[in-house]
């Protein structure tokens, strides 16, 4: 605990440098090549960057802005460095989690031990919005639901990381980590050369062949394609990328139809099976049959196909009822009740507001704490306590009030800041971390990820939706 | 083959059609520009392009907006009005918008050309137009539809997606060197010669127009217009000849598919149009005879869809 007259608060982990301004490991060569290189060279090279991601046509979607619905997310040529202990403790620990949700998902959608066993509240799964009762009793390939996973992570020191959400749905955000690189090194191919930095380019080959090993059975050369909402999807460049690098055809939901208990596409041949689909459409929008009658993204009939085991979906139809914020509370406990270990990764403590005293705790203490939504994403939504204002906590206030178990609530971490070319040179900003976690035939993470950063003073809030960057993120190999 | 997805045929398709259509508009204004240099009077310029406008069924929309065929009307017609489907400005929304549906069938290099044409051009106006003269900006849409049509040669793989590509740009040279004929289809006639000079320079701009002005010096000489309308309708070796785009999309429907009806329907065009008697063509009527063809072209095209698309 802090004392009383300690006014300054304590200065946030840095990735680079120590408290005494000593080079951390990870950043040992990297750090003295920034030393010695100017002001001017970061900037033409920063200019050079942003070229080459406008000419690359990289952009996202922004909802609920007319002015400017296409922007590019800003990219630091500075990037956040991981030496191979701190990367073998963190792959562990989300390979750890995601086995254990995908373990978790098997039983809720079979035998739902975990729930006799009363390890986790029934109802908290079973009214679940993302709980799909379609999918019970279905055994999939592998028993794996949750195909693809980005694991959001957050650091506060040397070895303390913590896992803020698990992204079992539709994770995006993999198309950065690879053209990150790509840029890198095209701008700074020397610093590849003295720096054994983890590729990463194969993440496309290693999910085609992740995807080719959940075909529906008897399938053994399957025709797979990725399903996107189309080109005014906020994440279209990823969904066109990932297709390009697998070398699958990228479809619409018109272009595919169900017939006679199989899944077609329409090709200029004619029909076509397709056995596995890649899908970047929500559970709501896949199927207007099943779920949302007036979606127009879907394909009516799918879910009859997914039933009769004649073709997979990645990531899995309910899929989402492992990732929700409320259910995030019992991933430690699955990984107890399902593997038989302690979690390697920590959770942030939480407080569900459907809680009478944790309720009360969080109106009391607003200013202090982060406030979510239960379902919601990217940022949108959110309290960030210690920088609202009065009003906003006020206002913030009614609408728990009105539905205390939409929301959740964590203590603000002191998230790990990492050296950023801004306006003024180089300056510390704050990080998290979302590696890509495959699971098929076996589970894997590819050595590297996302890194967002808030590119704005102090700010906590990397989503790209809110003013965040991103970073190439490397994992060196020794 | 191995069939591709249908949808993105179609926008390969119209990539290659809006592109061509922007590169086609550009010339065309090109052309008149210098006719406007020469002593030819307003109205035979406005009858021109009322002959061009309705041809391609888009006069009552300029009419609605403009009184008269003033340089700047035109220009505002065809480069800049969004709600002119065949403006420059709109083609290149639909070709950047196809280019992005069909982004995964396409290369890195196809996708940068496009993102930096619709980069250079995004909010042109009237003002910026005067500003940097026509000319120069006519020339840029020339070079950039150049450009990307010759980065799509040089980086795509030659499979389904590249021949949907080109067998829309050869559709659409077809429509527009038919429309080109159309507009001055009775000034063809032996009996409207001038022999001051100045068809010259009129049959000139016209040649360049369809982008032939070079061609047809290196191969007739003397301008004269039966030569010039055997050379846009007969001539194969010149890339925007009715027959030679017929016949390259003829060649492109048997490599996709060599029994589908629109292959057989093609090759019986390039046919009727091959064993046409030019002369007798030009006394009876070429205003027929065009009609006709382009009543074929899209008899054609609709085909096409029914053969490739899984039109339902």
């Amino acid at each position: 605990m802090k004392n009383s007259d300690d006014n300054e608060p304590p200065k946030p982990f840095d990735e680079m440098l120590e408290p005494d301004g000593t080079v951390r490991m990870a950043y040992a060569q990297y750090g003295e090549w920034l030393h010695g290189t100017s002001k001017d060279t970061l900037l033409r090279k920063d200019e050079q960057a942003d070229m080459m991601f406008r000419r690359l046509g990289i952009t996202f979607t922004v909802y609920g802005d007319a002015e400017s619905t296409e922007r590019m997310i800003p990219f630091d040529i500075i990037p956040r460095i991981l030496d191979p202990h701190e990367w073998d403790y963190l792959s562990r620990g989300a390979i750890q989690r995601v086995d254990a949700i995908n373990a978790f998902l098997d039983d809720v959608y079979h035998d739902q031990a975990i729930l006799k066993a009363g390890r986790i509240p029934p109802e908290l799964v079973l009214n679940n919005d993302a709980f799909r009762p379609e999918m019970l009793d279905l055994d999939l390939p592998r028993r794996v639901y949750g195909h693809i996973a980005g694991v959001d992570l957050v650091r506060t020191g040397p070895r303390d990381f913590y896992v803020l959400e698990d992204n079992v749905r539709t994770p995006s955000g993999v198309s950065y980590m690879l053209e990150n690189r790509q840029t890198m090194m095209r701008l700074f191919p020397e610093l590849f050369a003295t720096n054994h930095v983890a590729p990463v380019g194969r993440y496309p080959t290693e999910l085609r062949n992740n995807l080719k090993s959940v075909a529906p059975v008897g399938v053994d050369d399957p025709t797979i394609v990725l399903l996107t909402p189309g080109r005014f999807n906020s994440a279209y460049f990823e969904h066109a990328f990932l297709a390009t690098e697998m070398g699958v055809r990228l479809v619409e939901g018109q272009d595919l139809f169900v017939d006679d208990g199989l899944v077609y596409m329409r090709t200029t041949e004619g029909p076509k099976r397709v056995d596995v689909i890649y899908r970047r459409i929500d559970d709501d929008f896949i199927d207007p049959l099943a779920f949302q009658p007036h979606s127009m993204l879907g394909v009516p009939g799918l879910l009859s196909v997914v039933r009769r085991g004649r073709v997979t979906l990645a990531n899995a139809i309910g899929s989402g009822v492992a990732d929700d914020k409320a259910m995030y509370v019992y991933v430690p406990e699955m990984i107890r009740f399902y593997l038989g270990e302690e979690p390697i990764l920590q959770n942030v403590p939480t407080y569900s507001l459907r809680n009478p005293d944790d309720y009360k705790y969080v109106i009391e203490h607003l200013e202090e704490l982060v406030v979510k939504e239960v379902h919601g994403s990217g940022g949108y939504g959110m309290l960030v306590g210690p920088k609202s204002t009065k009003a906003e906590r006020e206002a913030y206030a009614q609408r728990l009030k009105a539905e205390p178990e939409a929301f959740i609530a964590q203590p603000t971490l002191s998230l790990s800041t990492c050296p950023t070319w801004v306006e003024e040179g180089v300056a510390p900003r704050h990080v998290d971390l979302r590696p890509f976690v495959l699971s098929g035939r076996r589970t894997t993470v590819m050595p590297g990820g996302l890194t967002r950063v808030a590119l704005k003073e102090g700010s906590l809030v990397v989503n790209s939706s809110q003013g965040g960057g991103t970073k190439d993120t490397w994992v060196l190999e020794r | 083959m191995t069939g591709m997805l249908s949808r993105t045929a179609d926008n390969l398709y119209w990539l290659g059609r809006y592109v061509e259509r922007a590169e086609n508009a550009a010339r065309l204004i090109d052309g008149t520009y210098h006719l406007s240099l020469l002593p030819i009077t307003p109205e035979e310029h406005g009858e021109l392009w009322r002959r061009l406008f309705q041809s391609n069924e888009e006069l009552e929309l300029f009419q609605n907006k403009h009184p008269g065929f003033d340089d700047d009307s035109v220009v505002e017609h065809m480069v800049l009005d969004p709600e002119n489907p065949s403006s420059i400005v709109s083609c290149m929304d639909a070709a950047r918008d196809n280019t992005r549906a069909a982004r995964a069938e396409l290369t890195t290099e196809i996708s940068q050309c496009m993102n930096q044409t619709w980069m250079d051009i995004r909010g042109i106006n009237m003002d910026k137009i005067h500003e940097r003269g026509i000319q120069d900006f006519l020339d840029l849409i020339k070079e950039r539809a150049h450009l990307f049509q010759g980065v799509i040669y040089g980086t795509m793989r030659r499979g389904e997606p590249f021949l949907f590509w080109e067998m829309g740009t050869a559709l659409e040279r077809a429509e527009n060197t038919s429309r080109l004929i159309l507009a001055r289809s009775n000034s063809f006639h032996r009996a409207h010669r001038r022999d001051d000079g100045f068809d010259f320079y009129r049959w000139g701009t016209f040649l360049r127009s369809a982008n032939a002005y070079s061609a047809y010096r290196q191969i007739y000489g003397d301008i004269d217009p039966v030569s010039v309308a055997e050379m846009l309708i007969l001539n194969t070796t010149i890339p925007r000849s009715l027959l030679a785009c017929i016949e390259d999309t003829t060649d492109i429907l048997k490599t996709l598919r060599r029994e589908a009806q629109c292959a057989e329907m093609s090759e019986r065009l390039a046919a009727e149009v091959r064993s046409m008697r030019l002369d007798q063509v030009l006394r009876s009527g070429l205003e027929n005879f065009l009609h006709d063809f382009r009543n074929q072209v899209h008899a054609l095209s609709d085909q096409i869809r029914a053969d490739f698309m899984m039109v339902r």
